[in-house]
């Protein structure tokens, strides 16, 4: 399955970023500069997506012992640290031209910093405990109350935000997408979704090996091959 | 939490019937090893289990499952016929547990210690008594730091005799106490069984308890 | 002969952290005399301008009262791990989630009400109105709790482990952001002249919400811990 999946991924990321770079007309106030939006972006909803998937699976590992939740779950973390930092990364340098700063304490940035916290929290955390059976536990206990968290945070950096910057920032709020825009951003971002999917197979594959050394079953699998 | 119903059911149940600690098809895997599998546990009020077995052969980790403070890897834990997953709290109403450690506190004295005890539990003893029947007399006050390490495990020993509990779960209990000290343990473990309780522990000293109330597993490393 | 009620637990619990404490009182100055220590040390830093000062002054207070708190948090239940009791705190008929609570209740009094009480004189050392002072002390007293109760958390998925102290603070700094942000926005707008109702009706939220929602992953770390 994994070859197809790659096959798909690249299909998408050149189809992304062809239409992203090249179709897509250039934004009426920011020139070409805004294409970055097609990397920045889907790695921003993709940090997102990915911190509540390994919430999710984290719960499902807590609440029905499944081992395999539990690995997936642990191995979304750093592949969401890399997007959490891609999307910081991108961010920032999109707002060098537009800001004319690297960095500014807007809301959202500032939320996807905090996000890329949690997120070596739970890293860290994962590392530090020994037995991994309680350190994917431990962590998935630390996920959710993560999640639960994200929404707060999230609307209090807003709220700070709102209250602390003028009005120079909302310039910025979405102005209404035109559709050969969004299309390749849409595709753009199924194209991440995909990668996720590969590198969590791959990432997962080796822990469970890892977890599983000297299980009968893997033993029959590995002679096999 | 259970249901009212079920819990006036249990409460009823374990007034009219003894008790009976069942384990079944436990498994334990410690880093990569198995430590035991498909082992089968029953236990009946009257009863004295033996765990032996080697240095690392799994004997603490095993308590440790019994106590439920450890999950095993497989099987599941009986308590009167109810799976002490589903009695959860209820279930340590019935359990005491003394460990490695003693669980005590050295800044506080003695009979502050045993108070705290029971005040999570149900009383039997007084204080007192329960220092009496240690030969602890007299050091109600003092600080345990202050304690020599036997003094201390009769302390923590000292924690069964107060508190009303029918399944004791001790793990190495006579470490450091001296020959008369295990001799007294001993009668009051009989004493417990012979009140229809159950006592499961480890020991690496041949123990002066009776053969018949004794039931004993062995694990192999 | 009946097993005790929840609430005597719960008491009793409280009763032994504090009589804990008193035998070490020496050791119940060290988060103040930090608390203290850092807030001075930021005049020290940016100048003594005073208008400076009381403008940065709630932001200053708030993040050492954070630090503060988070170096206390560490100890909360590692004694208690270390010889055994929190085992048997374990093994009770009480829900380990109330007896968590009463472990972070007898904390917060030790650790989080005598900075509430030092803290007025440190805001008269940045030159705060009497009334800021006030709003300053609310939010300390709806905020700090919140901060105990969440640090708990981290706390009890970190026992365990031998280097937990840097680990702690990277857990639970991110999670103390809201709190941080809506106590020194208050006393932002408090010193500005605005209504702050707002924020405190926030902080009053949130402090419910950690009091009836964080005592369940505590347990359920800890329970992870000991295991």
């Amino acid at each position: 399955m994994l070859p197809w999946l790659t096959a798909l991924m690249l299909a998408l990321l050149a189809y992304g970023l062809y239409g992203g770079l090249v179709l897509a007309p250039a934004d009426y106030q920011q020139g070409d500069s805004f294409r970055i939006i097609y990397v920045h972006v889907p790695a921003a909803w993709m940090s997102m997506f990915i911190y509540m998937m390994m919430a999710v699976s984290g719960a499902i590992g807590l609440i029905w012992h499944i081992k395999l939740a539990e690995i997936v779950s642990i191995c979304s973390a750093p592949i969401g640290a890399s997007f959490t930092l891609l999307a910081l990364i991108t961010g920032s340098l999109w707002g060098k031209p537009m800001w004319g700063t690297w960095w500014v304490w807007d809301a959202r940035l500032t939320s996807e910093l905090i996000l890329l916290f949690l997120y070596l929290g739970v890293i860290g955390l994962y590392n530090a405990i020994e037995d991994k059976r309680t350190a994917s536990r431990s962590v998935a206990i630390l996920a959710l109350v993560g999640v639960v968290n994200i929404p707060i945070i999230h609307y209090s950096v807003e709220w700070w935000s709102s209250l602390h910057q003028g009005p120079t920032v909302t310039k910025f709020a979405k102005p209404s997408i035109h559709i050969d825009m969004l299309i390749p951003l849409l595709v753009m971002a199924v194209a991440f979704k995909v990668y996720y999917v590969i590198a969590l197979l791959l990432r997962s594959r080796n822990e469970l090996v890892q977890r599983e050394q000297g299980g009968r079953w893997l033993d029959d699998i590995l002679e096999e091959k | 939490m259970p249901v009212p119903h079920f819990y006036h059911w249990f409460l009823k149940h374990r007034m009219t019937t003894r008790p009976f600690f069942e384990a079944r098809q436990l498994a334990c895997i410690r880093d990569d090893r198995v430590l035991f599998s498909g082992l089968d546990i029953q236990v009946h009020g009257g009863q004295v289990l033996l765990i032996e077995g080697p240095n690392g052969s799994g004997k603490t980790s095993l308590l440790r499952i019994l106590t439920g403070l450890r999950n095993p890897d497989e099987g599941e834990l009986y308590w009167c016929g109810t799976a002490v997953l589903e009695l959860a709290a209820l279930f340590y109403q019935d359990v005491a547990y003394v460990g490695h450690m003693n669980g005590m506190k050295d800044d506080l004295s003695a009979s502050e210690n045993l108070k705290f005890t029971q005040s999570l539990a149900t009383a039997t003893l007084s204080i007192d008594e329960g220092l009496h029947k240690v030969g602890l007399d007299g050091y109600q006050d003092t600080p345990i730091r202050y304690l020599s390490a036997g003094q201390r495990r009769r302390l923590a020993l000292a924690r069964l005799l107060c508190t009303k509990k029918r399944l004791w779960i001790l793990d190495e209990p006579f470490t450091s106490l001296d020959k008369a000290s295990i001799m007294l343990f001993e009668s009051y473990i009989e004493d417990h069984v012979a009140t229809g309780g159950i006592a499961i522990m480890t020991s690496h000293h041949d123990t002066g308890l009776p053969d018949h109330i004794v039931q004993k597993i062995e694990l192999r490393s | 002969m009946t097993t005790p009620s929840l609430f005597n637990a719960f008491l009793s619990v409280v009763r032994r952290d504090l009589i804990l404490a008193y035998r070490h009182r020496a050791e119940l100055i060290n988060p103040l005399a930090f608390f203290v220590m850092v807030v001075t040390l930021f005049p020290l830093a940016v100048g003594a301008d005073v208008e400076l000062l009381r403008r940065i002054a709630p932001g200053v207070i708030w993040v050492a009262a954070l630090l503060a708190s988070l170096l206390s948090m560490d100890a909360l239940f590692r004694s208690d791990f270390e010889d055994g009791s929190l085992e048997l705190m374990v093994m009770t008929p009480h829900p380990l989630s109330i007896l968590v609570l009463a472990k972070v209740t007898a904390h917060w009094l030790l650790s989080g009400m005598p900075l509430l009480l030092i803290t007025p004189l440190l805001a008269a050392m940045f030159d705060l109105q009497a009334d800021v002072i006030g709003v300053l002390l609310t939010t300390l007293v709806l905020g700090t709790p919140v901060l105990s109760l969440i640090g708990a958390i981290a706390v009890a998925l970190t026992v365990g482990l031998r280097k937990g102290g840097v680990l702690l603070a990277i857990l639970v700094l991110p999670l103390y952001v809201p709190v941080l942000i809506f106590a020194s926005g208050a006393v932002d707008s408090a010193t500005a002249g605005l209504p702050v109702s707002g924020q405190l009706y926030m902080m009053c939220a949130m402090l419910f919400l950690a009091i009836t929602l964080t005592p369940w992953p505590t347990a359920a770390a800890l329970r992870m811990s000991l295991s």
